[in-house]
């Protein structure tokens, strides 16, 4: 084909090429070069190899051909451009020297585009991320749409990676060091008005007029007519800052200290992107690039990279998962309208996240005073959004006209689902399961119990088949993850329904089975025990807490504790002790604590001490004397106190698997990284498990277990793999 | 089967409202929008209505606001209701809303439509308030200046007067009176008495406060959230003073005619902001849907007198036109709802009512009747709740209905009088 392409001449509008596997193709229209990609069976395009060698032969072609006076890159996807790498492709990456060569091979690409003879405008609408926007980077011109979706972002560092094909070392150039160091940095998404103060793009236009314009900056740029350009001005302290040797350093300092604060060492990949820009201030960029493709390379193997990439793969597939058996099928109930119980902060968050789903909220408690508490805490949260410009005041008002307020189940009629989140406690769950069945007739039920079994509250259904758990984790606005508790009456169209709305309402969704504690607070339960024995044997609570986030954990056990509140973790206590025996008994200071009346941050007296704002102080040492070792404290090694403490959350896990309460490994992974912040960099319980290796997790096991009977007795499942040198994820 | 017209039947479904709060209060700090939106998105809750199933949202306001002058089609544009659901404003004075409930229920009657909501909304806080004539032609030929010396030029002959804003007065435009001195006229011209205006006052204050109490008038309210602050939701009228005495009322000066007149600010409606919406469906549709209806529409009527004469006795006119269209009499009404924006004019609407000459006016050979006073007003008025002028007829339609449901009683009429010398009755009825 590439023979005929350049002996054609084609009229003006005919497609000089078109190339049907890599979905590219190239119109010559008024002398201008229309390059479109359209990726087949594909959502999104995407950067990968197969494209490159197509997108080097119409940078050829443009070159050549002398009816040809610029070129304009656009998407044929409705709202995206280029989405970034193909991830599958990079996950089939073994050794350093692959990642280099796949980096170099991007760089080379884009080099040829950049030092392209005739003008390139990217004309953006949509998604441009990663590989995407570096494609854009390396156009002379881009014009990108006023539209929402329209989002530019380097997020490469989210899955353990730094740009690749050159962004570390022309974003700079183009935006400046500080805003190019945020961008890759946090990898967060910019929109098109950022983007043009920033100076990212040149020009902003409505999605209709992309295309004209683009091609009549073409036909301009490609004239030699040089288009009113909006310089950025740059800000006195940034020229100072930026344009030398001495303020670049300090920025550098700064973007490291940064990183080593918030990711405490544990991602190479911040660091590597530091590296790679400063590589090319110091000593070109020509060095630079090759620094970006050997750190590129390292980092595609790295085993955090793996670990992300995984995340990244089970949260997709997790978005396509209907949530019932094999085998099994359901239509999923369209939900418009909700009813919640109880206007709490569970409640009100439940609310926050189902109005912005565009779902209307029913929003019943016992007085107008808590209707009214919760619908502020919906309005706190919408209003911090239109502070930071996600939303408009009029969208606001809008998503708050969503809530409505009741102290009775009028305008219960017709919710299609209704979600209690009221007090704990089985009774009362059943008498509102009662209540519900009768006001709304053809309403799920669904309880945001986080520990009472679902088939007993169930027991008190008419219709037991639309009985189902949602446990939402706090704060609703934030927590990625919904645990959705499957019971054994429970009907497909009720799982397929809730499993469907989960995710309309943006939530990472699993599966798991009734019983006591579920999945994700059955395996914290025996981590936070665990923690608190630690201190009964007269380890410090800081030390305790220092040790977990060492680890990974976003908080330690303890400041958990304190967030969650202690009386909500001692009221589930006794339930998990009577259901799983001495592993689950909870520690004797849990309860002396409760005792003496600190619940935690809310009440500004736990573990922790907290001034008049709530604002944490230190750690509470009149807490050591309700230990049983009293105040004395004694020191152990980070290593010991995160073996006694993640070995039992890990051993848990897979008693959950043995149990069939989750379905996978996979789900597993999935629930322990979004619901508890199990470190994402070890991939869940079960690929830390593979990394360990099943036999030294069941001889650590084992070894805790003589010292603490019956606390550490290694999973049945975990021996059989150790006997027969098994793992839970296949190995690459 | 009984119709108004000869159309379709018309479904009263449900009626709510906010608190009605006086004005500067409560609900300051919301536009007559804002209020709109919180009756109609509360309406559609309440009665489980699938918001996509609206044909049409009618909605009155009498000042209307200068950025955003149709009220309906903003309240429309809430997420309750796709993108294409038709809406206009109406304006008749204080009985825009019942002129929008009139109108959804033509609509309705000729088939145009299924279900519609009514209503309207008024905000007498945040009202309109204008530049002067000066002012406004000094600074429209200043933005059409091509260079800043003529911009300075022009901006220079602003005199100190120019800077004097024109607020809304409740004023006729044609006769120049306010409504207060229409009242203190209709007052001396029907003999009602100083006293007897204070006494009905207190009636209505105490009907209100015993409706309020026994939880019927807070049925219809639409909790409102405060805009800031961290107080319950605002779920009473605060106008309503259960310990309201004629002695007191008497203690307080005329204002209108500060010498010989009879009108105080205790027996006149005080300036109110408030929202109030109805849902009306055809009776087909509603029995469809599965809704009881509280009641039908039977008959209306819109009359108008001379705005100079007796400013506020139109529904004198109206009310035996509705009666006779509904083939029906006073007797034959259960209820009877008259607005109340002073006690001299219900006083002297009832006056006239029972009065041969004015029947003798609007065509009829006999009095209309004696209003049965146990009949009237039974849960206070606009003297009391309040009366946010677009608002108040979507009030007394939800008030009416409600009460007539309960007490299981059939006919009921509502009279509304309104400036520029215009009236409104409507009669409904059960089953």
């Amino acid at each position: 084909m590439s023979a005929n392409m350049s002996a054609n001449m084609s009229a003006n509008g005919e497609p000089l090429f078109s190339d049907v596997a890599s979905g590219i193709s190239l119109v010559v229209e008024d002398g201008v070069a229309i390059v479109t990609y359209d990726a087949p069976d594909a959502a999104v395009n995407t950067v990968n190899t197969r494209v490159a060698p197509v997108f080097a032969r119409c940078f050829d072609e443009v070159e050549r051909n002398p009816s040809i006076t610029a070129m304009v890159v656009c998407s044929a996807k409705p709202d995206s451009w280029i989405a970034g790498a193909d991830i599958d492709e990079l996950a089939q990456v073994t050794t350093a020297a692959d990642g280099e060569a796949l980096s170099r091979g991007g760089q080379q690409l884009l080099d040829r585009l950049a030092a392209l003879r005739k003008p390139t405008i990217a004309a953006i609408h949509g998604a441009t991320l990663g590989g995407g926007l570096e494609v854009a980077l390396a156009c002379q011109y881009r014009i990108a749409t006023d539209h929402a979706k329209t989002v530019l972002a380097l997020p490469e560092v989210q899955l353990g990676l730094i740009p690749g094909a050159g962004g570390t070392q022309r974003l700079p150039r183009l935006i400046g060091l500080q805003a190019a160091l945020e961008m890759m940095l946090t990898g967060k998404n910019i929109r098109a008005k950022k983007a043009l103060q920033l100076g990212l793009i040149h020009e902003m236009v409505h999605p209709a007029i992309l295309r004209a314009i683009a091609v009549k900056r073409a036909q301009q740029l490609g004239r030699g007519e040089a288009p009113v350009l909006r310089r950025r001005s740059h800000g006195a302290t940034q020229m100072l800052l930026e344009d030398n040797a001495l303020g670049r350093r300090v920025i550098f300092r700064q973007a490291r200290d940064g990183v080593l604060k918030k990711t405490k060492g544990k991602y190479p990949a911040p660091f590597a992107a530091i590296d790679a820009v400063q590589r090319g201030y110091s000593d070109g960029i020509e060095a630079g690039l090759r620094e970006e493709a050997a750190r590129f390379g390292t980092l595609a193997v790295s085993p955090e990279c793996r670990q992300l990439v995984s995340i990244f793969f089970a949260t997709t597939a997790l978005k396509k998962d209907s949530g019932l058996p094999d085998g099994v099928t359901a239509v999923p109930r369209t939900v418009r309208k909700i009813g919640i119980l109880g206007a709490g902060f569970m409640g009100a968050g439940i609310a926050t996240v189902a109005v912005q789903a565009g779902s209307l909220v029913r929003l019943k408690d016992a007085s107008l005073e808590r209707i009214a508490a919760g619908w502020r805490a919906v309005r706190d949260v919408l209003r911090e959004r239109v502070k930071r410009r996600q939303l408009t005041r009029g969208q606001m008002d809008d998503l708050l006209s969503q809530v409505g307020g009741t102290v009775d189940y009028s305008g219960f009629g017709n919710t299609d689902l209704v979600i209690e989140a009221v007090f704990e406690d089985l009774a009362v769950k059943q008498q509102v399961l009662r209540e519900v069945e009768a006001a709304a007739p053809d309403a799920i039920f669904a309880s945001n119990t986080s520990t009472i079994p679902i088939h007993e509250i169930a027991k008190a259904a008419a219709r037991p088949e639309r009985v189902i758990g949602m446990h939402f984790f706090s704060p609703v606005h934030k927590m990625p993850l919904l645990e959705v508790i499957v019971a054994p009456d429970t009907s497909a169209e009720t799982t397929a329904t809730v499993v469907q709305y989960g995710r309309q309402l943006g939530k990472t969704v699993i599966v798991v089975r009734d019983g006591p504690g579920f999945y994700v607070n059955r395996i914290l339960a025996p981590y936070i025990n665990q923690a608190g024995r630690l201190l009964d044997e007269g380890v410090a609570i800081d030390a305790i807490d220092a040790a977990l986030t060492d680890f990974g954990f976003p908080v330690g056990p303890i400041t958990l504790l304190d967030e969650v509140g202690l009386d909500i973790a001692g009221k589930s206590g006794p339930i998990m002790a009577a259901a799983f025996g001495a592993r689950m008994q909870p520690s004797a200071a849990l309860a002396q604590v409760i005792a003496s009346g600190r619940l935690g941050r809310k009440v500004k007296r736990g573990f922790y001490r907290y001034d008049e704002q709530g604002k944490r102080q230190g750690v509470d040492e009149a807490v050591y004397a309700l230990t049983t070792a009293g105040s004395a404290r004694q020191s152990m090694t980070a290593t010991a106190i995160q073996q006694r403490t993640v070995l039992p959350m890990l051993n848990e896990a897979v008693r959950c698997l043995e149990d069939g309460i989750i379905r996978s490994p996979r789900d597993g992974d999935i629930g322990a990284v979004f619901g508890i912040g199990f470190p994402p960099f070890l991939g869940g319980p079960f690929r830390y498990l593979d990394t360990l290796g099943a036999s030294e997790a069941v001889s650590q096991l084992d070894a805790l277990d003589a010292q603490f009977p019956g606390c550490y007795t290694p999973a049945a499942l975990l021996r059989t793999m150790a006997a027969s040198n098994t793992r839970f994820h296949p190995a690459r | 089967m009984p119709s108004f017209g000869n159309g379709r039947r018309v479904a009263i479904v449900a009626g709510v409202r906010t608190p009605f709060a006086r004005s500067g209060t409560l609900l300051k700090d919301y536009t007559a929008i804002d209020l709109g939106r919180f009756a109609v998105a509360e309406l559609v809750q309440r009665t489980n209505l699938d918001g996509r199933l609206v044909d049409l949202l009618v909605y009155g306001t009498v000042l209307p606001s200068v950025t955003a002058p149709n009220i309906a089609r903003e309240v429309a544009l809430l997420p309750h209701f796709p993108r294409t659901v038709q809406a206009y404003t109406v304006g008749r004075a204080c009985a825009s809303a019942n002129q929008a409930i009139t109108d959804a229920a033509d609509q309705i009657a000729l088939g145009h439509a299924d279900i519609a909501i009514a209503g309207g909304a008024e905000s007498l806080t945040q009202v309109p308030i204008l530049h002067s004539r000066g002012m406004s032609d000094v600074l429209v030929a200043a933005s059409k200046a091509k260079t800043m010396a003529q911009r300075l030029g022009i901006l220079a002959r602003l005199r100190p007067r120019d800077f004097v804003p024109i607020t809304p007065a409740i004023a006729e435009p044609s006769t120049g009176e306010t409504m207060g001195q229409s009242a203190d006229k209709m007052a001396k011209l029907n003999a009602i008495s100083r006293e007897a205006q204070d006494r009905f006052a207190v009636r209505s204050h105490q009907y209100a406060a015993a409706g309020t109490a026994d939880g019927r008038l807070r049925a219809e309210i639409v909790p409102v959230p405060h805009a800031r602050g961290a107080e319950p939701m605002i779920a009473t009228d605060n106008g309503i003073r259960a310990d309201s005495t004629v002695e007191q009322l008497a203690a307080l000066k005329p204002v209108f005619d500060r010498q010989y007149g009879t009108v105080t600010a205790g027996n006149a409606s005080p300036l109110t902001d408030g929202a109030s919406a109805v849902l009306l469906m055809s009776e087909d549709r509603a029995h469809a849907l599965g809704y009881t209806p509280l009641a039908f529409i039977k008959s209306y009527a819109y009359a108008a007198v001379d705005p100079g004469e007796q400013l506020l006795q139109a529904p004198v006119l109206a009310a035996p036109v509705a009666l006779a269209r509904a083939g029906l009499s006073l007797r034959d009404m259960d209820l009877i709802d008259m607005h109340e924006a002073f006690a001299a004019q219900v006083l002297s609407n009832i006056k006239g009512l029972a009065s041969a000459e004015w029947a003798a006016r609007a065509g009829f050979s006999a009095a209309t009747g004696d209003v049965d006073e146990s009949r009237l007003n039974v849960l206070g008025g606009s003297l009391s709740i309040g009366h946010p002028f677009g608002a108040t007829g979507g009030r007394i339609v939800t008030t009416v209905s409600n009460e007539l449901a309960r007490r299981g009683g059939q006919f009921a009429l509502l009279t509304v009088c309104a400036a520029g010398g215009m009236g409104h009755a409507m009669v409904i009825e059960r089953t």
